[in-house]
């Protein structure tokens, strides 16, 4: 095989390593390349405190695709969950905790017509997500040009959203742009309940409760159709596993190998070099990394059509989710919360109202003074990632909004956060300070630092209608062949977008299999 | 960018008054004005066939003040331009012109302009249409300054025969040694001249650049040497009839800028203008090369022809057939047409759809025309005419004589 025939992934995240996978199954030679020491990307395991682990970015797995994990084998390559299923616990600051398990209310004040809202709501919402959970594995229709199959495939879309019938469809086409505020609001009475589903819904984005697009990420969240697990190891084994179904079909994987560049000869590329100098060719290259990394960066926006170069440019990635870590000398009491649920989903948004002016703050470049926060306490199921007795607890903090630099000033606002975060979880752990260990916490620049992720955004980009589907990340790249030949996104600024699924990979692993068909 | 707000009382002045206004406005005895990119400018002085005439036997002075002009510099200068424009930039070297277009991703032609190297890594690109907008937007990646400097430099284009004569009679040593497509610059009034050997009327004859400041004294310099010389003002009229013999195409009469464009077959590519000789497809990425490397493989769509019809009457907008029968199909439109006193033919620019219009071919023009208020239609025979309706040697000649 020579070394144009070679394909060299970009970035060992979960979708580098699927697409890795797939395509060395289908007898391509493939080379991994991961700036990090270990594979992962943005779902990985690392220590943060000595003797402490923790799903360093992403910490909860519910969307990854079954297919895939069915495919590659990941259980007999040591994929095992902790825990499937958990439960969602809307704290209360004061009152009864509010236990929610899918669209059905296990514990807490719920009033009888809210309890059968909520049923309501749940299946319904459910059905609209099987809706987009049919276009995870397909590749997006192009919407101008591309003859007869690209007709097909946009009129498939169609179908899909038609079949759910009259009333469904109406109801989805309603709502599909809508806010999530609206819908709770016309939906429901409780307070807490609302709070809930609408971090659900703006969890991971830059949007408030009342910005559109907030229910298509609500949807989106719902698509993968499992409640949220936590894997064995953390989020680090989801992609070691996938890693080592790679490895076993073939796939070569290197760490520690930043990519500096991608390399072109005439309209096709190359290969890539490395920040070491080294140089690698390869006749595709498909890079893990973000859209506005790869086409930028390490491209160069001089290589594209001034066009499209500037698409990219304007694609919304600003992320405004921060991560907290905390090593706990015990497991941490919650007020009024019995001990075997402190290692559920526990959510801090008592209501909508509270997580909109929570975003306020960051539309105009501050954090929170009241942040949400999604946590969970992975060593209660998962005791291998932390000393004996002692306890991690791993946190999605709203809003820090992105502010590009380093220095004193980063430094600064991230202490200040910090201190605002503890001080809200003291008041429903009082006693929390007092286990405390060590904390970090990584603001969306240290996300974008750590994870080389542009802008922090866990997605590579906003999920919004405007970055959705064949709009996916930028008109013109939503098909995972890049304008550059040989060129292939495979990341999360890919349709079907971001959260730990794979499909993305899986997709483009077919388009560059297709492309080779059809050359 | 910081906004500039110096100029923050602009929209008070809904037209502007060009540098040479003064001396046009005296000039201008028909008093016809039109507006050109927010200049006032003067559609004829006197008598648009005798400003033709001087054109082509004498010399005429055009003011070209309202050009869009764009300053770029920075080190990503040149790269910047190769990215931007079809042909290779690289070639043009310090102290000479180039035309180019440029096109949307898509390989559709934007502009067209000139591109002149002023000093070395120092451009001026002048368009018909404003571009700051593109040329900002293109810029992404690259260290470079663009700065639309319309306002700030003064032009004339002095076109004809007697042109080179005049130039030297006003004192500016060596000019007759500048080429085709050259600059110079010359010290004048204190200041600095830039006279560049460019048109659009297909004839010898040099554009004039200079600070506003100084604007009227070379106007009054310029008219003094010229005075032996048949010297004369002309309108754009009298230009447009000499652009139209030289065979140059015209943003938003033969072509629609790619970016104004809604329907997508509005919209055309270089190869469609007949400018395939300005794509270089062996120099680093364009914007727009991919897709017209497509384009080459699969074929264009339109084809711009010269044609050469007959009989008198003015084909413009005219449909162009492929026979005269019952069995006749439009394959085009007229774009521009003209009588040509130079050529002594009744010429015209049109678009075909391919692949009508191979040198030879059989076509005709569907004229409609009026007299004393009564419609009459007639068709004419067409001619596809290779190269432009009118190259007189004088055009190219180095040193231009003295004629």
């Amino acid at each position: 095989m020579t070394e144009s025939q070679r394909v060299i992934i970009v970035g060992a995240g979960h979708n580098g390593l699927v697409c890795a996978a797939y395509l060395a199954r289908a007898g391509r030679q493939v080379l991994v390349l991961e700036a990090a020491d270990q594979v992962g990307g943005a779902a990985v395991t690392r220590e943060f405190a000595p003797g402490f682990r923790v799903s360093a970015c992403a910490h909860l797995l519910y969307l990854l695709d079954a297919g895939i994990s069915r495919d590659l084998d990941l259980a007999g390559h040591g994929l095992k969950l902790a825990r499937g299923s958990l439960r969602t616990v809307a704290l209360a600051a004061e009152g009864e905790h509010l236990v929610l398990d899918g669209g059905r209310v296990a514990a807490g004040p719920l009033g009888a017509a809210d309890g059968a809202a909520l049923a309501e709501f749940h299946h319904r919402m459910q059905r609209f997500a099987r809706v987009l959970a049919k276009q995870h594995n397909r590749r997006p229709p192009r919407i101008a040009g591309g003859g007869r199959s690209e007709l097909m495939a946009a009129a498939l879309l169609g179908f899909d959203i038609r079949r759910l019938g009259r009333d469904d469809m109406r109801e989805f086409l309603r709502i599909a742009g809508t806010n999530i505020f609206d819908i709770l609001e016309e939906s429901f009475a409780s307070p807490q309940l609302k709070g809930a589903l609408a971090l659900d819904a703006v969890l991971g984005t830059n949007l408030g409760p009342r910005s559109n697009n907030s229910m298509l990420t609500l949807l989106h969240r719902l698509s993968g159709n499992t409640a949220p697990g936590l894997p064995v190891g953390g989020m680090g084994a989801v992609t070691a596993a996938l890693a080592a179904a790679a490895q076993r079909a073939g796939v070569t994987v290197r760490t520690s190998s930043p990519v500096a560049r991608i390399t072109l000869a005439g309209d096709r590329v190359s290969g890539v070099e490395l920040e070491s100098g080294e140089t690698l060719a390869a006749g595709t290259v498909v890079s893990n990394a973000d859209p506005v990394r790869t086409l930028l960066t390490l491209v160069g926006a001089r290589h594209l059509e001034a066009g499209f170069a500037q698409r990219v440019h304007h694609l919304r990635a600003k992320g405004t989710a921060a991560k907290l870590h905390l090593a706990l000398d015990r497991l941490p009491e919650f007020s009024r919360l019995a001990a075997e649920q402190v290692g559920e989903r526990l959510v801090i948004a008592p209501d909508p109202v509270y997580v909109e002016h929570a975003f306020d703050h960051s539309k105009y470049g501050q954090s929170s003074t009241a942040p949400v926060l999604e946590i969970t306490i992975p060593t209660v199921h998962d005791a291998s990632l932390a000393p004996a007795g002692k306890h991690v607890l791993s946190a999605v903090v709203q809003y820090a909004p992105y502010i590009a630099g380093t220095g004193a000033d980063a430094d600064a606002r991230r202490s200040q956060f910090l201190e605002r975060v503890l001080a809200v979880l003291e008041t429903y752990s009082p006693t929390l300070r007092q286990h405390l260990i060590a904390a970090e916490l990584l603001m969306p620049a240290d996300l974008e630092r750590e994870f080389r992720l542009t802008g922090g955004h866990w997605h590579h980009g906003e999920l919004a209608l405007d970055q959705f589907l064949m709009l996916r990340p930028v008109p013109g790249a939503a098909q995972y062949a890049m304008p550059i030949g040989g060129l292939y996104l495979c990341g999360a600024g890919c349709h079907p977008g971001g959260g730990v699924m794979g499909s993305a990979g899986g997709n483009a692993a077919r388009a560059v299999l297709a492309a080779e068909r059809s050359r | 960018m910081t906004p500039d707000m110096t100029h923050k009382e602009h929209f008070r002045t809904a037209v502007y008054q060009t540098p040479f206004h003064p001396r046009t406005a005296a000039l201008n005895v028909l008093n016809v004005w039109h507006r050109w990119k927010d200049y006032t400018v003067a559609d004829a002085y006197f008598d648009t066939p005798l400003e033709y005439a001087a054109i082509r036997n004498a010399c005429a002075v055009f003011d070209l003040s309202p050009m869009t002009k764009h300053r770029i510099t920075g080190p990503d200068a040149l790269a910047f331009l190769n990215r931007l424009v079809t042909r290779d930039v690289a070639k043009i070297r310090p102290g000479r012109v180039g035309y180019c277009v440029w096109c949307d991703d898509n390989g559709q032609v934007i502009d067209d302009g000139t591109l002149f190297h002023l000093r070395d890594g120092d451009y001026r690109l002048c368009s018909q249409e404003r571009q700051l907008d593109w040329l900002s937007r293109s810029a992404l990646g690259f260290d470079v300054s663009i700065v639309e400097d319309t306002h700030a430099v003064a032009a004339l284009a002095f076109q004809g025969p007697t042109t080179c004569a005049v130039l030297k009679k006003m004192g500016l040593a060596g000019v007759e040694t500048l080429t085709p497509f050259g600059i110079g610059y010359f010290p004048f009034a204190g200041g600095e001249l830039l006279v560049s050997r460019t048109g659009f009327t297909g004839d010898l004859g040099y554009e004039l650049w200079i600070e506003p400041s100084r604007a009227l004294a070379l106007w009054d310099a310029l008219f003094a040497a010229g005075a032996d010389y048949g010297i004369r003002p002309m309108g754009t009229h009298a230009l447009e009839v000499s652009r139209i013999e030289a065979g140059f195409v015209q943003a938003g009469m033969d072509f629609l800028p790619a970016d104004s464009a809604v329907r997508v077959d509005r919209t055309r590519s270089p190869f469609e203008l007949d400018l395939g000789r300005l794509v270089d497809f062996n120099k680093p990425n364009f914007t727009g090369r991919r897709a017209l490397l497509e384009e080459q493989k699969k074929g264009s769509r339109f084809r711009l022809v010269k044609l050469d019809i007959a009989g008198n009457k003015l084909a413009k907008a005219a449909y162009i057939y492929d026979r005269n029968d019952a069995h006749k199909t439009v394959v085009g439109t007229v774009t521009s047409a003209v009588w040509s006193p130079a050529a002594k033919a009744n010429i015209a620019l049109a678009t075909l759809t391919m692949p009508a219009g191979l040198p030879g071919a059989e076509l005709w023009a569907e004229i409609y025309y009026q007299r004393e208020l009564k419609w009459d239609k007639v068709m004419a025979r067409c001619r596809v005419v290779e190269g432009a309706f009118f190259d007189p040697p004088r055009r190219r000649a180095t040193p231009p004589g003295d004629f």
